[in-house]
């Protein structure tokens, strides 16, 4: 099998399986997921540093991969952060039993 | 393999099934959490993966702890700053950022080809990656700035002209795509690259703010396909993986708002804002209105001194108004003095689905008490009194009456079952749909004008000046 094939086989099944993943979630999380699902995204930090480690010491590649990477690395920890403390209240509500506070 | 290769090869896989496990769990309450914790350790594992596989000059890891260390600590600062109402604007900017990352390393791939001349894959690729990338940051930019208020609906996009100039930017887009193979880092680039980019801010532009999430969620969708572009042109099948399931998952997450407000996505995205610039119909008007009681903060405690249940029905005014810890004030109130309290959450109150019960967690209004449309329509008629507070839309009667009411269809929540209807509001203003509201001219409702917050802490004051709540 081709990379190319290999590729699109990945491809493929990454697609089905994300279709199936969020099937069925109850509208108090579509906010948490979106920002969840969004920080995700950010796994393009792969792409920035594979671009870095390429660039056998070109500048303007470094400077790109290096912007790029400050980019992606935004989106990924204010991703996750934000998601968690959106989560946190929910957790906090679950957790405790009625009548303290 | 050779046997070096597979550590590395093993961690991605690892990696994998954590990212997709993370997702799963974040579609349920009691695991969300510790999920969102498994995606984060999932991108540790995948970055480790990497770092082991690629080996790194000592310039290298100095660029890369410079990204790191203005990324990381911008992001960090951010998600500890922003005010949970602000969350809508916030993914947005995360997002146009994610956008951004996969178009850089898309430039420099084309530009300076480190990993010699790419192939045809990589080529087609990397216009994708521009594409997708130039607009999800464009138009996620736009989105935060409508949903701020610093960029308002300019008129000109809410008539055919904007079809004629998406559609013209669009044809630049793909004479850039069709030439660009051709020269790699010549003029077909950067044609691609600010044709998409307008063309990211001519779609997202004319729509109107009720429909931003929406958006928002579908630009999610599209930095996925970003990611898993850019995972073509680099050659990593975890990007690839990853970036098609955020993808996918962005794409079911935005249908399930659609259905949520009754909008078809095509409608959102060509059908500009809902009600025009110009309101329909004079809808929106004080004028508008004919049989409208208003009534007091006084008369409203004494409803509710009086009630054995009562329903309560946040929307984003009641957020704006930073209201949420008066209502749980209230509500905690009312408990003590015997009362059946519960929320009605509909689907999209708030600025994003989900948008109202983080605001009011924020708030520590138990979970159990956030009902949802379904379950609580049918307790409108054994309810004694709805407030409904900063809502409008979603409490309209004529979505299900009214065939020629631009909402109709539109799934609300059926306060006008219930025996008493008190709806606070600062004005008879139209909502974001721009329309009359039924529901304030029935013979049950009246309309306590005012600050959300200012008429909570009086019905507070009012209440406990009878007396209620102390011992």
């Amino acid at each position: 099998m081709s990379a190319l094939t290999q590729a699109l086989w990945v491809l493929l099944l990454g697609s089905l399986l994300g279709l199936e993943l969020i099937g069925k979630v109850p509208p108090t999380l579509h906010t948490p997921l979106m920002s969840g699902a969004n920080a995700i995204s950010g796994i393009t930090v792969l792409a920035s540093l594979t671009l870095i480690a390429q660039a056998n010491g070109q500048v303007p590649l470094l400077l790109l991969g290096s912007l790029s990477l400050g980019f992606a690395l935004f989106n990924v920890v204010g991703g996750f952060l934000v998601t968690d403390r959106m989560l946190a209240m929910f957790s906090r509500k679950s957790s405790r039993s009625g009548g303290a506070r | 393999m050779a046997l070096p290769n597979l550590l590395p090869a093993l961690i991605d896989l690892v990696a994998v099934l954590l990212l997709a496990l993370g997702i799963k769990g974040l579609s349920k309450v009691s695991t969300a959490r510790s999920a969102n914790g498994l995606a984060a350790l999932a991108m540790g594992l995948a970055v480790l993966g990497l770092l082991i596989e690629q080996p790194l000059s000592a310039q290298a890891w100095l660029w890369i702890a410079i990204g790191t260390g203005i990324g990381g600590l911008l992001g960090l600062l951010t998600a500890q700053r922003v005010p949970m109402t602000a969350m809508p604007e916030t993914v947005a900017l995360f997002n146009g950022c994610g956008g951004m990352a996969s178009l850089l390393v898309a430039l420099g791939v084309a530009i300076y080809s480190p990993g010699g001349a790419p192939g045809l894959v990589e080529q087609i690729s990397i216009v994708i990656s521009v594409f997708v990338g130039a607009i999800t940051f464009s138009g996620s930019i736009v989105a935060m700035g409508k949903l701020q208020g610093w960029i308002s609906t300019p008129a000109w996009t809410q008539n055919s002209l904007r079809h004629a100039v998406n559609i013209s930017l669009a044809v630049a887009c793909l004479a850039g795509a069709i030439t660009l193979p051709g020269s790699m880092a010549g003029a077909p680039l950067w044609v691609l690259l600010l044709a998409s980019s307008l063309l990211g801010i001519g779609v997202t532009l004319p729509i109107g703010g009720a429909d931003m999430p929406v958006v928002i969620s579908l630009l999610n969708s599209y930095s996925g396909v970003a990611a898993a572009a850019a995972g073509f042109v680099v050659g990593s099948q975890l990007l690839i993986v990853a970036g098609a399931m955020v993808g996918a998952a962005g794409l079911i997450l935005t249908q399930v708002m659609c259905t949520g407000m009754n909008r078809s996505l095509v409608s959102v995205l060509f059908g500009g804002a809902l009600g025009g610039v110009a309101p329909v119909g004079g809808g929106g008007d004080e004028a508008g209105y004919t049989r409208i009681t208003s009534c007091s903060a006084e008369e409203c405690a004494l409803a509710l001194e009086a009630a054995e249940r009562v329903v309560f029905v946040p929307g984003y005014g009641l957020a704006v108004a930073q209201a949420q810890h008066a209502l749980r004030e209230l509500s905690k109130l009312l408990e003590l003095h015997g009362v059946e309290v519960s929320y009605a959450i509909h689907p999209v109150a708030g600025r994003m689905p989900g948008h109202m019960n983080v605001l009011l967690a924020e708030a520590d209004v138990p979970y159990e008490q956030l009902l949802e449309m379904d379950t609580i329509n049918p307790e409108f008629p054994r309810t004694d009194v709805v407030i409904v507070l900063g809502a409008n839309d979603v409490v309209n009667p004529d979505a299900k009456t009214d065939s020629s009411s631009p909402l109709y269809g539109m799934p609300v929540l059926e306060v006008d079952q219930a025996r008493q209807v008190f709806v606070v509001k600062r004005s008879l203003g139209a909502g974001y749909a721009g329309i009359k509201n039924a529901l304030f001219e029935l013979p049950q409702t009246a309309m306590v004008f005012g600050d959300a917050k200012a008429v909570l802490n009086g019905l507070l004051t009012e209440l406990r000046s009878m007396g209620i709540g102390k011992k």
